[in-house]
């Protein structure tokens, strides 16, 4: 075997180039996404004086308080039930199966505030369910009977619950098919019960998917308007426009938003540091389908139903009263307005999906490469996009943009008298943005945790093997995050629709 | 130029120095005093009323109501209304503080509370629903909303259920609130924006308008659709609709410190 030595070298500058152009676009990625934060950050600065003694005094409790319970229960919701139906799919094989694995994504298709409408129609006061209690037994009005009322906190958990569990199932399930077939064998040829091998094997090597897709549900809980105005719970984000459309304080409402975006930093934080010592990947890890226990039959058609009840209560059933209450006005669907808008929104989800998942794949890459903490910082902060009100981020976009804007326009008029218009701030540019840094954490997230599933052995053995890091994406981890960077693209589509 | 529903925006628009008085005889002779900026920085072009909807089997046809007595004892656990946090209710009781004081007005406010029937939640036909379902006797809510209810056939039954009253009919009048329209401060063409109010200010544009979304012409003496001539003739509260506005905050916190926010 020959040596040449002096092509490594110059290969390692093109390498070491590389890292550097990497680690550069990121920061600076990361830096622009974090604008919005930057501008709430300056809004919040300069909020008049009694605002929050009257919101300490009155209603901040209140709101921390419902919107922790709220979390709370959103939170054990979606974990049951994405991570149950995920774990159901993926190691057992029951009537259905393969129709259940794809609907159990279902209700991810329906803003939660549209279910929420329509069981409110269905479970309130005047709808079919107490009218016909009241008919069947007699009763006069509310005063003979006692019923829960679905406009509440715990109608808006299961609500909310019913609509963002996909995000669990999907992330969970990706997690589960990717483990190897072995890891789960080895154990049960231990000895231990297929219950146990899930609880010790199956469960903790799928944690950073589970806490990735729960995180995802508990950002869009927190950031949810929809239903928990409908409900008349009172939360962060229903404050946030209280304070900013009644109290006409933009800047107290900001403080308000960053509250949340402050506890969502918290809770990830220390759900990484509970994890900072651990790896998840497994180097033995097959592509190959995991082969499935087949259930006896009770206990088959039981998971057939455990699993069609949340693609029922989520999806099914709501979508059959919407269509039974619109189906006489289905001709409005094909007007022009209505084929244009929603043209407009698959043009826009499309452009969002690409963008995010490029910039995820970028951005989690460069992490994986560097640990540098002012990367690290930057991805942390501008994956917060999520859990900001999607008008309050709005604002936080449009300032600093037309800010801009205004200044390039200026600049332009005074020295070649041309004007540049709205450049950012009034084109789809402005959208986009938005879309990017609202779901960043989405695509980021699906991302990670695929990467954190690849060996890092694989990168060493590359990387020996005198591979740039172009190369090493290129042809190493990609082929293994293609189905990751799928869910990061399905989930940013769905969610910008 | 900016059109906008509720004075409230409009002010908004007026704190943030974004809109530019305007110069205009036509409007000045249209558009009744009350319902413009007095430095003329916007017009109405619309106006409604927010209303209380009585139970025709529950309440005397001849029964007089105004806003004030809602928060008698009589009405104890028989009013339901959509949540206070609602621009609507806010606008309301910014109307109260601006008719009675501060201080009149949080009494008020907590004797409203004492008597809701339920927690405030939906919209205002939810309210007018709630009347016809028996769940409580009277329901606040605007004037369009019961003309959209009579024009829809699924909504009819629970809109003649209710029999619409305008409020404090002896005394000052019902609480109005509008849309309306003003030229932006750097807008370019100044003159054709005034035009455009100018023209949506005539009787023409004021008939479609009124008919297209059950509201009230501003302009007097301007045909109305059948749908709202049901409502008959009826005072309107004189005070100017931005002093109204400016009561906004006094009113969300009044909410908030009555334990009524959500």
């Amino acid at each position: 075997m020959t040596l040449d030595v002096t092509a490594p070298a110059a290969d390692r500058r093109g390498h070491d180039r590389s890292y550097l152009v990497i680690g550069l676009v990121a920061v600076l990625a990361t830096g622009l996404l974090a604008l919005p934060v930057g501008a709430l950050i300056w809004f919040a600065s300069r909020v008049e004086p009694g605002i929050w003694p009257h919101l300490y005094d009155t209603v901040l409790g209140n709101y921390v308080v419902t919107t922790g319970l709220l979390a709370l229960g959103v939170g054990v919701g979606v974990t049951l039930i994405g991570v149950g139906a995920a774990w159901l799919v993926a190691a057992y094989e029951f009537p259905l199966r393969r129709t259940l694995e794809w609907a159990l994504m279902m209700p991810l298709a329906a803003p939660s505030y549209i279910v929420a409408f329509v069981y409110t129609d269905l479970l309130d006061y005047a709808g079919p369910v107490q009218s016909s209690l009241r008919t069947v037994f007699g009763w006069r009005n509310g005063a003979d009977y006692s019923f829960p009322e679905i406009r509440s906190l715990p109608g808006a958990i299961i609500i909310i619950t019913l609509v963002l569990y996909p995000y669990v199932y999907l992330l969970t399930r990706t997690a589960f098919l990717a483990q190897s077939r072995g890891a789960v064998e080895a154990a049960r040829m231990q000895g231990l019960s297929a219950r146990a091998a899930f609880w010790r094997v199956a469960m903790p090597m799928a944690r950073p998917a589970i806490v990735v897709g729960v995180a995802l549900a508990l950002m869009e809980t927190l950031n949810e308007y929809g239903t928990v105005d409908y409900f008349a719970v009172p939360v962060f984000s229903t404050g946030i426009f209280h304070v900013w459309i009644n109290m006409g304080s933009l800047e107290g409402a900001s403080g308000l938003a960053l509250m949340l975006v402050g506890a969502v930093a918290v809770l990830l934080l220390l759900e990484r540091r509970a994890r900072a010592d651990r790896r998840f990947a497994d180097p033995r890890a097959t592509r190959a389908a995991p082969a499935r226990q087949q259930l006896p039959t009770g206990r088959a058609i039981g998971a057939t139903l455990l699993c069609a009840l949340p693609v029922f209560l989520g999806f099914l059933l709501p979508f059959t009263l919407l269509i039974s209450s619109s189906w006489h006005r289905f001709d409005t669907l094909f007007s022009g307005d209505l084929a244009r808008a929603l043209l407009n929104s698959l043009e826009l989800a499309t452009l969002a999906a690409l963008i995010v998942t490029l910039l995820s794949l970028w951005l989690a890459y460069a992490g994986r490469l560097s640990q540098a903490p002012l990367l690290r910082l930057g991805t942390r902060l501008a994956s917060m996009g999520y859990a900001i009100p999607g008008s309050v981020l709005a604002i936080g976009i449009l300032a600093p943009f037309a800010a801009f804007d205004n200044a390039l326009d200026a600049m332009l008029r005074e020295t070649f008298g041309i004007s540049s218009g709205l450049l950012f701030s009034g084109t789809l540019f402005a959208l986009l943005f938005g879309c990017t840094v609202r779901f960043l954490a989405l695509g980021f997230g699906a991302t990670e945790a695929g990467f954190e599933r690849v060996p890092r052995s694989l990168d060493d053995a590359a990387r020996l093997l005198g591979s740039g890091p172009m190369d090493l994406i290129r042809r190493v981890h990609w082929p293994l995050l293609r189905a990751s960077s799928l869910t990061a693209a399905l989930l940013v589509f769905v969610d910008t629709l | 130029m900016v059109i906008t529903a509720n004075a409230g925006r409009l002010a908004d628009l007026v704190d943030a120095d974004l809109l530019k008085g305007v110069t205009s005889e036509k409007l000045e002779a249209a558009v009744p005093a009350q319902y413009q900026d007095p430095q003329n920085r916007w017009f109405a072009i619309t106006k409604r009323g927010r209303v209380l909807y009585a139970s025709r089997d529950r309440i005397a046809a001849d029964k007089t109501l105004t806003y004030e007595a809602l928060a008698d004892a009589e009405w104890k656990g028989r009013i339901c209304t959509r949540p206070f946090t609602h621009s609507y209710m806010i606008d309301l009781i910014s109307s109260m503080i601006a008719n009675h004081g501060e201080a009149w007005t949080e009494t008020w406010l907590n004797g409203v509370k004492a008597n809701l029937a339920r927690k405030p939640q939906g919209n205002d036909r939810a309210q007018i629903k709630g009347v016809a379902q028996g769940e409580c006797d009277i329901a606040i809510g605007n004037t369009y909303y019961y003309g959209i209810m009579l024009s829809d056939p699924e909504q009819r039954p629970a809109a003649e259920a209710v029999r619409p009253v305008f409020p404090n009919q002896d005394g000052r009048g019902a609480h109005m609130n509008i849309t309306g329209a003003g030229v932006t401060k750097h807008a370019k063409h100044t003159a054709n924006g005034i035009k455009l109010i100018e023209f949506l200010t005539s009787p023409r544009a004021q008939e479609i308008y009124a008919a297209q979304n059950f509201e009230f012409p501003v302009v007097a003496g301007v045909a109305t659709a059948p749908v709202i001539a049901v409502f008959g003739e009826f005072k309107e509260d004189g005070i100017n609709v931005a002093d109204v506005a400016a009561q906004r905050r006094a009113a969300a916190q009044m909410v908030d410190r009555a334990g009524l926010s959500s």
